[in-house]
């Protein structure tokens, strides 16, 4: 794990507003995530879990406050922008998998590279070579609903890394899994960040899981309670 | 994998409501096709007339005689160049149900007024020389299988043969053809005189009369001429351009063109409910997914594209099937309508004007589901799904 702050949010306040009431999420929320850390956040819900991952992922923006990636901030860029930086910088896991019914897995994990310039050889070069990594090479031609939950959520796996991001962002990843088969995928990840650096982000309602991460903070009315795990 | 693949993926994922919705717009198109056909058929009579010429009928209908008198009375005018006249003989080849557009007309001078019909010298002067002899259309020759020299017996299901019977009997002397395909020729001539003495009627009256103007800026001045002319006499007349006359006579079966533009907006406005509705449905459905491409990085405009292509896509598939179906059904039925309706075809313009309608409907129909996908919100459409 390196020194280097992947993320650093300063200030961050959400508020949502709902008819005539206005709803606080978060209130000068302060945080940093070194490059290379596995992060578990945990809480009960309605703690604004999801909220803060979102907007890790750019896929929501604060009320105020900074949103550092890199040194970078990106919560003030444009829509436009926010995508192509999701394009190049994170992987998504969701805990229903959220694989495209239409395409073989093959395919699923394709996606992300149609963002890019690589030809379609080398598309399927790596393609193959994240679904070898996710132990599913044999199951390349199979649609998502011939397959099993663990198996789907392993393609998901690999179209969040096929693309090499930095950041790995996991929305409870092992919510609809079995313990077993939960626990296959945690390792998995934890592989992901130990071997291949790769910063993991994890929302998780379940401690079991949160054990596999280095870090896990506890996120309860908009404050961060901080506990570190021995693995 | 290219967006054109995804877009295909999709289009396709849900075979038969693809299958369901590609027929709707088929049947459209199939009838949009079919009567643009059937209209442009009815008006290429109106388009194929010449500027200068002119249609002399009784003024009570055209199917009214005018005495033989009037041809040079006409002639003598200012202004007018040619004049010909026709008499209608309700022909037909073998049966009645075999209608033979069959005209009698004078030989000396009908070529003068249908300049935009050709005929071998030779054939024309041995059907001048021959009274039973018969000048046939290129299209009838086509349709028939006729050559020269063929004896062919035609029967009239208005005028009796003096022999008592109704069917006359002739040799194709000729076969007159179109400066322009586009001109009808499917139809057949015989001579006014061998006809006159023939038929046991007799006498010497003309169905209509047709002239040419010396120009078609004299027009006016010569139809207000010719019937200022005969204007109290047994026979008034009414003269009119031609083209006036052919669109006067197809509208006798009612304004063609509105019928035609009310079934096709009605077919139109049909497939735009369920192709539109289709789509939102469809576009509503994969909410999710939308979302997903969305966070993967896809651009909110690459996919308000890829589902403006998916509209489109669908519009051409079933637009462009019903046009091939309508061609196939229009080839079919046009050999078999072709002494009615000469020109059943679908011509370029039906294809631009279905191509333009393939385009509108695809855009009508897709733009709104692309613009809410465009606005979709990802994370408003993860806790709604």
């Amino acid at each position: 794990m390196s020194e280097k702050n992947i993320f650093k949010l300063t200030n961050l306040v959400k508020r949502f507003t709902k008819g005539k009431e206005t709803l606080s999420i978060f209130e000068d929320l302060n945080l940093s995530i070194k490059e290379g850390d596995f992060v578990a956040i945990m809480g009960p819900s309605g703690s604004g879990k999801t909220t803060l991952l979102n907007m890790l992922g750019g896929v929501d923006q604060p009320t105020s406050g900074e949103v550092e990636f890199d040194g970078k901030g990106i919560e003030k860029l444009s829509e436009n922008q926010l995508a192509k930086w999701r394009a190049s910088n994170v992987g998504f896991i969701f805990q229903f998998y959220n694989l495209m019914p239409m395409l073989n897995a093959h395919r699923n994990v394709e996606l992300p590279l149609l963002l890019t310039q690589l030809k379609s050889k080398e598309r399927s070069q790596r393609v193959e070579t994240a679904l070898e990594l996710v132990g599913l090479k044999d199951r390349a031609k199979h649609m998502p609903g011939e397959l099993s939950g663990g198996q789907q959520q392993r393609v998901a796996i690999a179209r969040a890394v096929v693309s090499d991001p930095k950041l790995l962002l996991c929305d409870e990843p092992t919510g609809d899994l079995d313990r077993q088969t939960a626990d296959e995928i945690l390792e998995m990840l934890q592989l992901l960040n130990r071997e291949f650096g790769k910063t993991i982000i994890m929302v998780t309602h379940d401690p079991s899981a949160a054990k596999f991460a280095n870090r896990v903070l506890h996120l309860d009315k908009g404050k961060f309670v901080e506990k570190e795990l021995s693995l | 994998m290219t967006d054109l693949f995804l877009v295909y993926k999709n289009l396709t994922r849900k075979k038969m409501r693809l299958f369901l919705t590609c027929f709707a717009i088929f049947i459209a198109f199939l009838i949009f096709g079919a009567v643009s056909a059937l209209k442009g058929a009815l008006d290429s009579g109106v388009e194929m007339s010449a500027d200068n010429r002119l249609v002399v009928i009784n003024k009570i209908n055209f199917t009214q005689p005018l005495p033989f008198s009037y041809v040079n009375k006409v002639k003598a005018l200012d202004g007018v160049k040619n004049v010909t006249h026709a008499n209608w003989f309700g022909g037909y080849y073998q049966e009645p149900s075999k209608q033979l557009m069959t005209m009698a007309v004078e030989g000396a001078t009908y070529f003068k007024v249908y300049d935009e019909l050709t005929i071998e010298p030779e054939n024309y002067t041995n059907w001048m020389k021959n009274q039973t002899g018969l000048l046939i259309g290129e299209r009838i020759a086509e349709q028939y299988g006729w050559k020269v020299g063929d004896k062919i017996p035609i029967s009239s299901n208005i005028f009796s043969h003096k022999d008592g019977g109704h069917t006359w009997q002739f040799t194709i002397q000729g076969i007159f053809k179109p400066l322009d395909q586009k001109t009808d020729t499917s139809y057949v001539i015989l001579h006014y005189k061998y006809f006159k003495e023939t038929q046991t009627f007799g006498g010497t009256s003309v169905g209509w009369l047709i002239l040419t103007t010396q120009s078609p800026s004299l027009n006016e001045q010569v139809a207000k001429a010719i019937d200022a002319n005969f204007v109290n006499s047994a026979a008034e007349t009414k003269t009119s351009t031609e083209k006036a006359f052919n669109k006067a006579f197809i509208e006798q079966i009612g304004n063609i063109g509105l019928i035609i533009y009310g079934v096709v907006f009605m077919a139109f406005f049909t497939i735009l409910i369920v192709v539109g509705n289709t789509m939102v449905l469809a576009v509503r459905e994969r909410t999710k997914e939308i979302a997903v491409f969305k966070t993967l990085g896809f651009s909110s405009m690459r996919i308000f594209k890829m589902i403006l292509t998916e509209s489109f896509l669908l519009s051409f598939i079933g637009g462009l099937l019903g046009m091939v179906g309508a061609y196939l059904v229009v080839g079919g039925v046009s050999k078999g309508l072709a002494g009615i309706l000469p020109n059943l075809l679908i011509g370029p313009n039906t294809w631009a004007q279905a191509i333009g309608y393939m385009l509108l409907l695809g855009f009508v129909t897709g733009i709104i589901p692309a613009i809410n996908a465009l606005r979709l919100n990802i994370v408003s459409a993860f806790s709604r799904a």
